[in-house]
């Protein structure tokens, strides 16, 4: 390979006058982090009311919940992300689409709420599952105890499936993170997104990307080992996964 | 609110987005899952060989390509097979490969990892007795593989492999950042050129969202007619 290596371009100052390429990237590693979690937030509080609105006896609330994961897990997430932030607008009433046009930060807001919509259905799936391989008895035994149905879920079934979809919760979470570099096409500089810039500005292509997969990598490596922790903390004891 | 909705731009576009679009998202998302399955039954194979240091490679392989998101992956690939090629024809500059082929093998090698747990997944759920049984039978490994486990092991994992091409099939929507004309592609050029993007991106979305809707009720479906047969 002829291509012309050039590891120092990292403490080099970037043309953006924002110090060096490195700042750049880390730069976009913090929004990276701040969106990826932003969305999370979002997708596990919905995704939770939809997933046990998959579980309720109601056959309403089992119809609603079908719909909102059908509509949010058929359609990719560019063209999810695009729908939010050039359709909304035009959409709504004028003043409201103005308004949100002229949205500081607007990529960013859309990423994280377009991304935690799109990964609540998944979510919202994965705790429908987890519900349901809890054994009937549980159910049986909170309404025995005289626990209302929220009460049930609140103190019972929750504790319990939350616990038993860690792992695939995790993997959602990774999910979460990867899926923010999709916001690159809305604008958003975030890691995916600097390292692109700065292959543009440098030419130094594998540089960039062997940096920004670094990067990717480390948070992979720490956000598994945080919920690994949080595993061993809340295992229950009796189960394969308890001490 | 859709008072000065123009479905004629729609209409007009038609020929444009599905000839050229949906003609180069099919052909990519049928090839890739093509390749992705083959390559991802080799690396599930080696995963699950017993030679250590095969099953490491593998296990690193997969691990890799799934802590990456794909946009990454996409840009990595786009830049780095130009060199490879010049590498292995021992050209004397990088070579120029086409848009499709560089998004195929960055599909495929992307999707090898995903195809390649399921496929172990499918060749853990086959019971000991089988191979045990073939090998009575004086089969070789390749040919109790070949005959015995594989097949049974693509039946069982059908339904989830694919789903996992539906997903493809969005995530080909993502060669975007290349400007490539897929599907996606093809409704926003024109959305870009006539200034009506809000009629373009519905669009596309009720498309993509048709397709995936039929597919996924076709996974339902023979999920079911799978669950009784056995």
């Amino acid at each position: 390979m002829n291509y012309h290596w050039n590891w120092g371009i990292f403490f080099q100052p970037n043309p953006m006058g924002t110090g060096t390429y490195l700042d750049m990237l880390l730069s976009g590693l913090v929004l990276t982090l701040e969106t990826g979690m932003l969305a999370w937030i979002i997708a596990l509080i919905t995704g939770s009311v939809v997933g046990v609105l998959r579980t309720l006896p109601s056959k309403g609330a089992n119809w609603f919940g079908f719909c909102y994961v059908e509509f949010f897990r058929n359609m990719p997430l560019l063209v999810q992300l695009f729908l939010w932030f050039f359709v909304l607008p035009e959409l709504l009433p004028k003043s409201a689409g103005l308004w949100l046009k002229q949205l500081p930060n607007a990529p960013f807001w859309t990423a994280a709420i377009g991304i935690g919509f799109f990964m609540s259905a998944r979510v919202a799936v994965q705790l429908q599952a987890g519900i349901g391989s809890l054994p009937r008895g549980q159910k049986m035994a909170a309404t025995a105890l005289g626990l209302t149905t929220v009460q049930g879920y609140r103190y019972v079934l929750l504790p319990m499936a939350f616990r038993i979809i860690l792992p695939p919760l995790t993997s959602e979470f990774l999910n979460t993170i990867k899926n923010t570099a999709v916001a690159i096409t809305i604008g958003l500089l975030e890691l995916t997104g600097q390292a692109r810039s700065m292959q543009e500005f440098s030419f130094q292509v594998f540089e960039a990307f062997t940096a920004a997969t670094l990067l990717y990598l480390l948070v992979n490596a720490v956000v598994v080992t945080a919920m690994r922790f949080l595993e061993r903390h809340v295992a229950i004891p009796g189960y394969i996964t308890g001490k | 609110m859709f008072s000065n909705f123009d479905f004629g731009v729609i209409i007009r576009a038609l020929p444009y987005l599905f000839y050229e679009g949906m003609s180069f998202t099919v052909m990519l998302t049928a090839l890739s899952a093509l390749g992705g399955l083959v390559f991802g039954t080799a690396i599930a194979l080696m995963r699950l060989s017993g030679l250590k240091t095969l099953g490491r490679i593998a296990g690193l392989y997969v691990d890799f390509m799934r802590s990456l998101p794909l946009v990454l992956v996409i840009f990595w690939f786009y830049f780095l097979v130009p060199y490879i090629g010049q590498w292995l024809t021992g050209a004397s500059r990088p070579i120029s490969v086409g848009a499709f082929a560089s998004s195929l093998i960055t599909f495929i090698m992307f999707e090898a990892a995903y195809f390649s747990e399921i496929m172990r997944a499918g060749i853990q759920s086959i019971s000991r007795g089988q191979p045990a049984a073939a090998n009575a039978l004086g089969l070789t490994y390749a040919q109790t593989m070949r005959y015995v486990v594989l097949p049974q092991a693509f039946r069982n994992m059908l339904p989830v492999l694919i789903t996992q091409t539906i997903v493809l099939f969005q995530d080909t929507s993502l060669v975007y950042v290349l400007s490539i004309t897929d599907f996606l592609g093809a409704a926003s050029k024109v959305a870009q050129r006539d200034g009506r993007l809000v009629e373009m991106y519905l669009f596309a979305a009720v498309v993509y969202f048709t397709i995936s809707c039929i597919a996924s009720f076709g996974v339902r479906r023979l999920q079911a007619r799978i669950a009784i047969l056995r």
